[in-house]
């Protein structure tokens, strides 16, 4: 008689189970450590130094951001103050935001946590997307800071009498209501003109996030196709 | 609530955690139809329930009924399994009232308060506006308690009684859906941090553990149902759990491609979550494999009975083998690598998927275990379809499956216009929008949920009338 087989046997399968999730989740727990000191934010200091982090630091908010082609990574990257020789950020071109390009860190730490903090208790993500996820009733506002909607010629701009774009951000915030946008219309969160600043700051911070290239050719094509 | 039949105190407890299922599904649907209707008819509700609100109760009471079905089915089946009474059955009851209020109190609030202002306040006593997992700190540290005095109770029943392979893969399972919802609940300024977490809960729930509790679940039902051989469903079970953990532990990877984590995830993503319909494939031939089989045996005798003991519940199992391959496979297969979710990620495509996903894995096999309570609670041997089962069956699957091709539909015109040709904008976002393809779609998205609706009412009426009917065999 043969011997029975290993492959029909209930406690070969248990261990197999055990040593497959075991190696697994400790696989996942070695590569969340690597992420988590990748993805931790950036500081001042290191916009100083000239350091790119993933997530940079609040003060990101002193600075010019675009999203622009990197060829070595051949997709779109978050270029923060100009860009140098390599095609990444410099971190040298400022731009105002509400009126100064020098707020300190402790104040724009401040600002981002207001924004944060807000966009979780007006509930942004049952509506809107951040960062690709959420709810798909309204645009995607991960690089929402950079959409040429919002933008000197933009129509969202123009629609709110502002002259720029944080401060037209901030007043559609306030009242969303009262703007004809689309006939699927943000209702009034009874947000404040400080929780505006900090939502406003939020989304300026989550554009310079380095998303891997996500989302694809933003901003870059206007028109292209005739969508009705 | 009169239990005739049972006699034990686990299954009585599993009847009123059922109970609170099925209402919680119902006001699931309700608050689903709102959204959905508000997709169509964009001033609907408007600054009374805004989509925001009856969205969140829809996904939160999805979330909370299917948790409340789960450890629902636990109690249910502990003492078929271990051969004793749940031990600690009275705090089980205790937590069960606490948890229960808890979740009134979170719904009322998200209802009539609906927004704080921007500060730590809101984030403990209203919501944390994170998706799935809004429940405000407070309750998060009730569930907390609750979650791990549900643990408690079958951690102490396994062990006092027989531990069958079903019961140990639930006690492993389990302890790993309790520690995990712990993952979720810090407050972080940093949103890639933040999301990092957040899909710790969610993928880690729905993608592994949630996955591994079904294929208990199944195991038992086979076993109760049509009486397969232990032997072969438990060796399936821990091939499962081997294929399940293996593939949907760093399957996470596709949650990591855009949220500001390195690129590596996207080789990790691809590879572990490609690899994440095998099981569901192993899964659904198992069921119909066991059914032949044991069908078979019957045949061979020569007789014509069908060898199923509880048709309604059954019907939903075998649904489950299906609704889970064909949701959670292959619609999560469809945008799963990278170079297709770069365009995918976060459109309506996300959102067919996980409409057929949770109806596929979850709420099939858990509708399935309350037609298995309702058979024991009547003391009923053979428990046979009415004409109501057929409606509510036909209806809600109709519907499900209805909304999940409206909503694909819906969802290519999403990811080519919006995402693929216009780059995401604001702009780009409203052309698709406004394309016939989406706004047909959610027009016939709407009509299938009230397709689905209607199929749930003749559940509810069929889950509390079918016990009385007469052609049953008691």
């Amino acid at each position: 008689m043969a011997k029975k087989s290993v492959w029909s046997d209930n406690r070969f399968w248990q261990r197999t189970a055990a040593w497959i999730t075991g190696f697994a989740s400790v696989l996942l727990i070695w590569l969340t450590f690597d992420t988590s000191a990748q993805i931790s934010m950036g500081t001042d200091a290191d916009i100083q130094s000239g350091v790119t982090k993933r997530v940079p630091g609040p003060t990101v908010i002193n600075y010019k951001i675009a999203y622009e082609f990197n060829k070595k990574r051949q997709h779109e990257i978050p270029v923060i103050g100009g860009m140098n020789a390599e095609g990444t950020s410099a971190f040298q071109e400022k731009e105002k935001f509400f009126g100064r390009d020098d707020w300190s860190e402790a104040e724009a730490s401040e600002m981002l946590r207001l924004g944060k903090l807000g966009s979780q208790s007006k509930n942004c993500m049952n509506c809107h997307t951040l960062l690709g996820n959420g709810a798909y009733y309204a645009p995607d506002l991960t690089k929402a800071w950079l959409d040429p909607a919002w933008g000197p010629t933009g129509s969202m701009q123009a629609m709110t009498g502002k002259s720029t774009k944080e401060e037209a951000m901030a007043e559609f915030l306030q009242h969303p209501s009262q703007y004809p946008t689309h006939s699927r219309m943000m209702p009034n969160l009874g947000i404040t003109a400080e929780e505006a600043k900090g939502l406003v700051a939020f989304l300026k911070h989550m554009s310079s996030i380095d998303t891997n290239g996500f989302p694809r050719n933003f901003g870059k094509i206007q028109g292209a196709v005739n969508g009705k | 609530m009169a239990n005739s039949y049972l006699k034990s105190e686990s299954k009585k407890l599993a009847t009123w955690y059922f109970t609170v299922a099925a209402t919680l599904f119902g006001a699931q649907l309700l608050f689903g139809l709102v959204a959905a209707a508000q997709y169509v008819i964009p001033g609907f509700l408007f600054e009374i329930l805004d989509f925001s609100v009856a969205r969140m109760l829809h996904i939160n009471a999805l979330v909370v009924w299917m948790v409340f079905a789960m450890f629902g089915s636990v109690y249910w089946l502990l003492p078929d399994e271990t051969g004793i009474e749940t031990v600690g059955i009275n705090l089980g009851k205790l937590l069960f009232w606490i948890f229960t209020a808890a979740v009134t109190v979170v719904v009322l609030v998200y209802i009539f308060i609906q927004v704080g202002a921007a500060d730590e306040t809101s984030i403990w006593f209203i919501h944390e506006g994170r998706e799935y997992i809004e429940a405000p700190r407070w309750a998060d540290l009730g569930i907390t308690v609750v979650a791990l005095g549900f643990v408690a109770n079958l951690f102490m029943t396994g062990m006092k009684g027989n531990r069958s392979g079903i019961v140990t893969v639930l006690m492993a399972d389990m302890i790993a859906f309790a520690g995990l919802y712990l993952t979720g609940m810090f407050y972080t300024d940093n949103i890639t941090v933040d999301q990092f977490w957040w899909w710790w809960v969610i993928h880690l729930w729905v993608e592994a553990t949630w996955e591994v509790f079904v294929g208990a679940i199944a195991a038992y039902g086979l076993i109760t149902m049509i009486g397969a051989h232990r032997k072969v469903v438990e060796m399936w079970l821990w091939i499962e759990v081997t294929m399940l953990f293996g593939s949907g532990i760093l399957g996470m990877g596709h949650h990591y491609f855009w949220i500001g984590t390195p690129e590596y995830w996207w080789e990790i993503g691809a590879l572990f979550s490609a690899l994440e319909p095998l099981p569901l494939v192993a899964m659904f031939i198992h069921v119909l494999y066991d059914w032949g089989k044991m069908q078979g045996e019957e045949d061979a005798k020569g007789q014509e009975i069908s060898v199923i003991t509880n048709k309604p519940a059954f019907t939903w199992f075998v649904l489950n083998a299906f609704g889970n391959f064909l949701g959670a496979g292959i619609w999560g297969f469809f945008h799963t690598l990278p170079q297709v979710n770069l365009y995918t990620h976060g459109t309506q495509f996300t959102s067919a998927h996980g409409h057929l996903a949770f109806f596929g894995a979850y709420a099939t096999i858990l509708v399935g275990m309350m037609y298995i309570a309702v058979q024991g609670k009547n003391g009923i041997k053979v428990l046979n379809n009415t004409k109501s089962t057929i409606w509510a069956t036909s209806m809600i699957v109709g519907g499900v499956v209805g909304m999940t091709v409206a909503l694909t539909i819906a969802g290519y015109s999403d990811v080519i216009i919006s995402r693929a040709q216009m780059g995401a904008t604001w702009a780009g976002y409203f052309d698709a929008q406004a394309t016939t393809w989406l706004v047909q779609g959610m027009v016939w998205r709407l009509l299938m949920g009230v397709v689905t609706f209607v199929g749930f009412i003749f559940l509810a009426k069929d889950l509390l009338t079918i016990g009385k009917s007469a052609n049953h065999v008691r």
